[in-house]
């Protein structure tokens, strides 16, 4: 617990990197295949916004637990433009990069958690859990 | 890494053989859009057994190829999407509409039969009797 898996994204082999080893994680952390599933594409989506957007940053991986549940955290960071308009990029649908707009809401939908904190010309932090379901 | 496409009489088959970054699925596209008239091929199957995950930029990219294999005369299947990548899929809200999917190559196959005959553009038997008896 507390260690921490520090992932460059810089090009697209990096996103399958990075879900690759966000799905062994899952896996660790004891989450079913198809959850394991859900938590690669979410990283892909977050991870190919960092690409899109700001061209380079960075997605730090962890276990986390609350209580007895054990989960897994991961945190986007770019230092890119920021996102102006958070409300409309959560819209699922709305993109501003020809996407088909599932990134960041698509995310949202697969994981139980969800934060954007971003400022414009600084960047963004996306911090995203997933909770494994009580047995 | 690139995904080898082989020809099987009138069709295309683009067997996904790892995960894919999405340069290489762009390049997928276009390979296979660029041999769909090389070939005159009526049918491509994808399979993407071996995708353990299929986010946004894929089911796209999948849209996209049966889409622009249509403007070329080519009916598009997809096959063996994995249990776990479909539930992904439905939670992501992403949907492969307009394009037919199937579960394995086998049904792939018979698929594009049935639907090359139905478009009267099978190449492999003579429309009409060719014969003058």
């Amino acid at each position: 617990m507390g260690e921490e898996l520090r992932l460059p994204i810089a090009a697209d082999v990096d996103v399958v990197e990075a879900r690759q080893q966000g799905r062994a994680l899952a896996a660790v952390a004891g989450f079913s295949s198809g959850e394991q599933t859900v938590i690669a594409a979410a990283i892909s989506e977050i991870a190919r916004n960092i690409l899109m957007y700001a061209k380079k940053g960075e997605i730090i991986l962890s276990l986390v637990q609350n209580g007895d549940r054990q989960g897994v955290s991961v945190v986007a960071i770019d230092q890119g433009p920021g996102i102006p308009d958070i409300d409309r990029a959560m819209q699922y649908g709305y993109s501003t990069s020809h996407g088909v707009g599932a990134g960041l809401p698509g995310a949202k939908r697969l994981m139980d958690e969800f934060e954007v904190d971003s400022v414009v010309g600084r960047g963004t932090t996306i911090t995203m859990k997933k909770w494994r379901r009580a047995i | 890494m690139e995904v080898p496409i082989l020809r099987q009489g009138q069709y295309l088959i683009a067997s996904i053989q790892s995960a894919l970054t999405d340069a290489d699925l762009s390049h997928l596209r276009e390979a296979l859009i660029a041999q769909v008239g090389r070939s005159r091929c009526r049918g491509v199957i994808v399979d993407v057994t071996a995708l353990d995950v299929m986010d946004s930029f894929a089911v796209r990219t999948l849209r996209d190829i049966a889409h622009m294999a249509r403007l070329r005369g080519a009916e598009t299947v997809i096959v063996g999407i994995q249990p776990d990548v479909a539930f992904a899929m439905v939670q992501l809200g992403l949907t492969l509409k307009g394009v037919a999917t199937v579960l394995d190559l086998e049904e792939g196959l018979a698929f594009l039969d049935g639907r090359t005959k139905e478009r009267g553009l099978d190449l492999t038997k003579p429309k009409r009797p060719s014969g003058r008896g």
